[in-house]
């Protein structure tokens, strides 16, 4: 169908996911979890060091400007702090979490409107059947870094444009020169090999 | 609590998760997590997925006054005031996405009339796209199409069977263009359902395939 591009070749040059930085194993989790319980700072100061600088490169990527960037970031951090007793690292992980404060935020900036999200303040759930298990979220984060770097070059791609780029489908198959349809089959072959790395091997 | 039948599709679940679908879409989305565990458990490892790339990027230095300011406006922070009364909750068939668009209960909408049997509301999402909500009478039906782009709907209310199958309650239509349909509304309520395109002009052809076979007598 697609043969032409499938097999990297120069049309598209397909740009690598980056490997992991550092071998980190700050259990940030519990950190922010920590830090909430005491309202110590200093957590609060690691906290932003690390992440800080992440978000600064994330917001930028998502098209942010550079002038009002490190404002972002200073109110994502300050949300941080002020969400932080809201965190539940039995139901949370904190990169996850503090990942999709940061999107929302860039988001609600460029559209000037907020993105509507699912987990609304004032109206926490019980866990559901089905819903991730204690403890889970943090194991399936740890396989997260060895799965991603077993995608095929195609399906990275998409995953790189996806969420460094906040392409939509028709944006990536206009960028690809692809149709609609094999970009979409791209993401569900990722996601299902994802899911199958951390669901199926230990 | 009835049982969700169609759910999300992987691709529409990752782009909303990474921020990459409209504001319109991403609604239908939200309303749909906020109802179904299965899907809610997906977009949950997708978070994990963004936090991990997050993880991934090279960091971008601050400036140098950046903590310094941060840990100025900590000192300004004042405890949150306490709250009186919480968020009133929405009526059970508008899930609480929803309610941020509309101001009231779903009858109580200024519903426009398309045709008979046909009636819509705007809701007022920014960006590429449109979202509303569609209102069919029971019995009517829509001429067979298919789809320029993706398009998204969820039913609130009723119930309709078109050649993928019965969509009730809480399901969700994700389709694009490899997708014939023509939904049939078989309830004995009319059926309420969130649409959601993601093109600028997609909704005036999706209206216009309604309208059309009226218009034809
Ligand atoms: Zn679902």
């Amino acid at each position: 169908m697609e043969k032409a591009n499938e097999s990297g070749d120069s049309v598209n040059r397909v740009v690598p996911l980056p490997s992991s930085r550092t071998c980190d194993d700050t259990d940030w989790s519990q950190l922010l979890a920590r830090m909430a319980e005491t309202g110590d700072r200093a957590l609060f100061v690691q906290i932003f060091r690390h992440y800080g600088p992440l978000l600064k490169s994330y917001m930028l990527r998502l098209g942010v400007l550079d002038s009002v960037v490190e404002e972002l970031v200073q109110e994502s951090m300050l949300t941080i702090w002020r969400k932080a007793k809201t965190f539940n690292p039995e139901r949370a992980e904190a990169g996850a979490w503090i990942y999709t404060l940061a999107r929302n935020k860039a988001i609600d900036w460029m559209r000037k409107q907020k993105y509507p999200t699912y987990s609304l303040e004032g109206h926490e759930e019980e866990p559901q059947e089905g819903e991730t298990e204690p403890g889970e979220l943090h194991l399936i984060r740890h396989k997260m870094k060895t799965a991603l770097n077993e995608l095929p070059p195609e399906q990275a791609q998409v995953i790189y444009m996806s969420y460094y780029e906040g392409r939509a489908h028709s944006e990536i198959a206009a960028k690809l020169g692809i149709p609609l349809g094999s970009v979409k089959a791209r993401i569900r072959l990722a996601s299902a090999k994802l899911r199958n790395f951390w669901e199926g091997e230990q | 609590m009835n049982t969700i039948r169609h759910h999300l599709d992987d691709a529409t679940l990752l782009s909303y998760s990474s921020g990459s679908l409209t504001n319109a879409m991403a609604l239908v989305v939200a309303c749909h997590l906020s109802v179904c565990a299965d899907c809610r458990r997906k977009a949950g490892e997708m978070e994990l997925l963004g936090g991990e790339m997050l993880e991934r990027l090279q960091p971008a230095d601050l400036s140098d006054s950046a903590l310094q300011n941060l840990l100025d406006a900590l000192d300004e922070e004042q405890p949150p005031e306490p709250t009186t009364d919480a968020p009133a909750l929405p009526p059970a068939d508008v899930p609480a996405p929803l309610w941020a668009y509309i101001d009231k209960p779903l009858d109580e909408l200024a519903w426009k009339s398309l045709a008979p049997g046909f009636a819509y509301v705007d809701l007022p999402c920014q960006g590429t796209g449109a979202s509303k909500l569609l209102r069919i009478a029971p019995g009517k039906s829509v001429l067979p199409h298919t789809h320029t782009g993706n398009e998204l709907t969820m039913i609130l209310r009723g119930s309709y069977v078109d050649d993928v199958g019965r969509f009730a309650k809480g399901d969700i239509a994700d389709l694009d263009d490899a997708i014939e349909h023509q939904p049939l509304v078989d309830s004995p309520e009319s059926c309420i359902c969130l649409v959601a395109t993601d093109g600028p002009l997609r909704f005036t052809s999706l209206l216009g395939r309604i309208v059309q076979p009226l218009t034809g007598f």
